[in-house]
């Protein structure tokens, strides 16, 4: 009896079930869910995304378009039915009997009898071309006649605002980044780098403000040309924007180079800029990698300031003074006003699809080489 | 045999009236030592009696924390490296350093016999691709390393053994023709077997070059120095040779030290 007691004794005090066991539990419980929500969300955008945007890619129309009016021309059809159909000229079907029953409603079974096989066969017409969405230049999704989903503008547009940007913001975040971490000591270095995190900070739409009512006129100005709103201004914008951050995963990366190989290579006698450019720099290449990639694929990303500050034409550009449009600012300006479901907001997800693989590409990348500097 | 005399054949290193702070701590306090030239000088002493502090105050390396003050005078080969002429890049040319843990620069093991040998050599004078893989054979053979290493000469100098990096980063020293080389316990990162082959292979230098070594193990000071110094609190205690301070101290607190009786 007196053993039983104890041995009971004894569980009680090792049951430890007390409130900070169920703190510690509840809080378990709600990291986990804040941990999954994440990739919930991620699948939940992607799925969304794909959903509309592919819809677009594999959606295919029956239409009467100019080379099946050519075909019908050479069957020999008369020239009053021809005229009589090109009334259907643009219009879309969703299957080609329907095509057909129109054809056959304006001018007769009879008359129409011959030329089903090339109406059935040949009016299948898609919006989406794989080949003209990449290399067209030409981006009218809204013609009445001939809608057309050419991305090379755009793309060439947010490439060579990205790509200005990146010329701009990579000599100037690495140096940042090698002053505040190699030369800059206490107090100004703290000082320096709570600033560019300030930095940072600046909403897009700031800097979208700055290009339109500052670097507008002063480009004009400077440079005596038509229209300040271009790649010039974008680039300039996009490279402040993009510098912030650069400078802050730079600054890490050599921060994060052992103070050893310092001293190892000054006790060889090396000057400070020796030792930056032959042992620290090499030893974080690829952390300094990883800094301009995500500077790339803020470049790409960004919107509301390359709307603000590109002039939002669609333009192949010859020179840093065109106006050009991005890919991002198409989306965000056209979305609100294309229907719901029309091939023109599908064509706007397969932009976005688009958008979302490349700087996909880009952030894996810049990933996978940080991750290749913690192995090493 | 007159001073004057003395110091200009027989000593590498000279002290004169060395005080030196960190901040306001005085961590050495009126050091006044001669290190002979082609022979191995240990240092030792408890922790933080200084020794480490004056081994890294010859080569002016100590100056990289910012916060040190120096009084007196250090002469390497009878010039004092606190003249203002004397460019810190050039001192360090003579006199080499071998850090407690090994530290090869990230490159390749090729790269790294080189990088002494390419900073200091101007780049107006080109040296050809043999004349280099010469220097990298050499340096390598003097530590007795190039047997290891002759056929992985372009992999990275960071995944060798603990015991070959420190051979290694001894070996880097040698191509810039170093007069004296500073020890910083060569052997506390290794394993006895690495100890026993670093210690052979610092022996296998003397004569060459006038090594100082700091050393936490008294009995490495005794079985591979030729002379010995004891600090004892930012103090230079005693210098002898390491037979005569190991065998009949001439002060109490080293007898106490190396007895074992403290430290």
């Amino acid at each position: 009896m007196g053993q039983a007691d104890s041995t009971s004794a004894t569980c009680n005090t090792d049951d430890r079930r007390n409130l900070a066991w169920f703190i510690d539990k509840a809080v378990q419980v709600l990291v986990f869910i804040a941990g999954i929500s994440a990739i919930v969300f991620i699948i939940g955008i992607f799925v969304f995304i794909t959903k509309e945007g592919v819809g677009f890619i594999l959606k295919s129309n029956y239409a009467l378009s100019e080379s099946v009016f050519n075909l019908l021309e050479d069957q020999k059809m008369p020239e009053d039915q021809l005229d009589a159909i090109t009334v259907l000229e643009g219009k879309k079907f969703s299957t080609a009997e329907d095509l057909l029953k129109a054809v056959e409603g304006i001018i007769g079974v009879e008359a129409a009898g011959p030329y089903k096989e090339v109406l059935i066969e040949k009016s299948h017409d898609q919006p989406f071309h794989v080949k003209s969405f990449f290399t067209s230049p030409k981006w009218a999704p809204t013609s009445e006649i001939k809608p057309v989903y050419g991305t090379l503008a755009l793309m060439v547009g947010t490439a060579s605002v990205t790509g200005l940007a990146m010329l701009i913001a990579i000599p100037f975040s690495l140096g940042a980044a090698i002053y505040i971490g190699e030369f800059a000591t206490g107090r100004k270095r703290e000082f320096l780098k709570i600033l560019v995190e300030l930095l940072a900070a600046i909403p897009s739409v700031v800097w979208g403000f700055v290009g339109l009512s500052m670097l507008n006129p002063l480009i004009i100005k400077l440079f005596n040309v038509p229209i300040g709103l271009n790649v010039l201004n974008a680039g300039v914008i996009l490279g402040l924007m993009a510098a912030p951050i650069m400078t802050t995963i730079a600054e890490d990366a050599l921060k994060a180079v052992p103070d050893r190989y310092r001293e190892a290579a000054e006790a060889m006698g090396a000057t400070r800029w020796q030792i930056i450019f032959k042992v620290v720099v090499p030893a974080a290449r690829h952390g300094l990698v990883a800094a301009v990639l995500l500077g790339v694929g803020r470049g790409f990303g960004e919107t509301m300031a390359v709307l603000m500050a590109t002039g939002h034409s669609i333009n192949l550009p010859t020179s840093i003074f065109d106006s050009v449009r991005a890919m991002t600012a198409t989306i965000a300006a056209e979305l609100g006003e294309a229907a719901v479901g029309s091939d023109h907001y599908r064509a706007l997800f397969t932009l976005g699809i688009l958008l979302f693989l490349i700087t996909f590409m880009i952030n894996l990348s810049a990933d996978l080489i940080l991750r290749g500097v913690r192995k090493e | 045999m007159s001073e004057t005399a003395g110091n200009d054949t027989l000593h590498a290193v000279e002290t004169i009236g060395l005080n030196l702070w960190y901040g306001t701590f005085q961590a050495l306090i009126d050091v006044n030592i001669r290190i002979r030239k082609g022979i191995i000088t240990s240092l030792i002493g408890p922790s933080g009696c200084g020794k480490s502090t004056l081994l890294r105050s010859i080569n002016r390396i100590n100056e990289r924390l910012g916060y040190v003050r120096v009084e007196g005078a250090i002469k390497v080969m009878d010039k004092n490296v606190y003249d203002p002429e004397v460019e810190p890049v050039q001192l360090r040319r003579q006199v080499g350093m071998v850090f407690q843990r090994p530290n090869p620069l990230p490159l390749t093991i090729r790269e790294n016999i080189l990088f002494g040998h390419k900073i200091h050599t101007p780049s107006s004078s080109k040296v050809s691709r043999s004349a280099e893989d010469d220097i990298v054979e050499s340096a390598l053979r003097q530590v007795l390393l190039w047997d290891q290493v002759k056929d992985k000469l372009k992999r990275k100098a960071t995944g060798l053994s603990l015991e070959e990096q420190q051979k290694l980063c001894i070996a880097r020293l040698l191509p810039v023709k170093p007069q004296v080389l500073l020890m910083d316990e060569p052997c506390s990162a290794l394993d006895p077997k690495g100890t026993e082959a670093v210690e052979e292979l610092i022996w296998e230098l003397r004569g060459q070059y006038t090594i100082l070594i700091v050393t936490h193990n008294m009995a490495q000071a005794r079985r591979a120095s030729d002379e010995c110094a004891f600090m004892l609190m930012g103090e230079l205690i005693e210098h002898e040779t390491t037979e005569e301070l190991f065998v009949t101290p001439g002060n109490g607190k080293t007898a106490d030290y190396i007895e074992g009786r403290y430290g």
